[in-house]
């Protein structure tokens, strides 16, 4: 089973993807219909690269699990190593715990 | 940053592309270099050169394009250390319209340049003068054209 097999596995994940937080553009995706991947790819590395700012001028080092709730879901993302994000869109009621422990599996597993 | 139009039809859609997609530079033109629309860019001269590289690059791939018997290339991203480019083609009903934009790559990416891209593309083909003619460009008036729209771009 691959990284994003085992994130999309969990309940209320609608879908799991590879980025390159350098160039915002998608490695491997796994995603439902209705979510435009290429868009969530190149928002969240956007958004990474100025939270990475923001943690670095507040002197707490570098983010390890974000979390993004909306009224209709929640957007999940685990900075990798090797310049890449894992990235999860979910619904509201998803298991926040579990998704965010696949997460970082998928992070480890994905170098 | 300065957006400026020689066509107003296309300001709105480039000063939105340049908002979203954090770019440093813009220029919206035609595949022979003409300039209709510039962002970031404050000497014509740099209008000038980058338009007329531009063309050339347009040129150059759709000739390579042609010699491998496939269709125009969609896009072409160059990325250096610190800055990318990013140049494309996109029809609408008066011909054809190329796109360079310049990037930093501490404040953005190709995904988002791409993804707003596609953006500027279709509100610039919704946008576009509606029954124009492709206008033929001639050796005799392009020097000429090409002086009225830095005139245009840069107040003069």
């Amino acid at each position: 089973m691959t990284a994003l097999e085992m994130i999309t596995r969990v309940r209320g994940v609608r879908g799991a993807m590879l980025v390159s937080a350098d160039d915002g553009l998608v490695v491997a995706e796994q995603l439902m219909e209705g979510i435009k991947g290429t868009a969530v790819a190149a928002l969240a590395a956007s958004l990474a690269g100025r939270l990475r700012r923001a943690m670095e001028a507040a002197g707490i080092g570098a983010s390890v699990f974000w979390h993004l709730q909306s009224e209709k879901g929640a957007l999940l993302v685990v900075p990798g190593g090797g310049g890449l994000l894992v990235v999860a869109v979910a619904e509201p009621e998803v298991n926040i715990g579990l998704v965010r422990l696949e997460l970082l599996r998928a992070a480890e597993t994905a170098l | 940053m300065s957006t400026r139009a020689v066509e107003t039809w296309t300001l709105q859609p480039l000063t939105d592309f340049v908002r979203e997609a954090s770019v440093r530079l813009v220029l919206v033109l035609t595949p022979s270099g003409q300039v209709l629309a510039q962002s970031g860019f404050s000497r014509a001269v740099d209008v000038m050169s980058a338009a007329a590289l531009a063309a050339a690059i347009v040129a150059t791939t759709g000739e390579l394009a042609r010699q491998l018997r496939q269709p125009p290339f969609a896009a072409l991203n160059h990325q250096g250390l610190k800055h990318g480019i990013f140049l494309a083609t996109f029809p609408v009903e008066r011909g054809t319209l190329a796109v360079l934009a310049v990037y930093d790559l501490d404040v953005s990416s190709i995904g988002l340049v791409q993804l707003f891209y596609e953006q500027l593309a279709a509100d610039l083909k919704t946008a576009s003068p509606k029954g124009a003619v492709p206008k033929q460009v001639l050796a005799a008036d392009f020097e000429r054209e090409l002086t009225d729209s830095l005139n245009t771009l840069f107040g003069r």
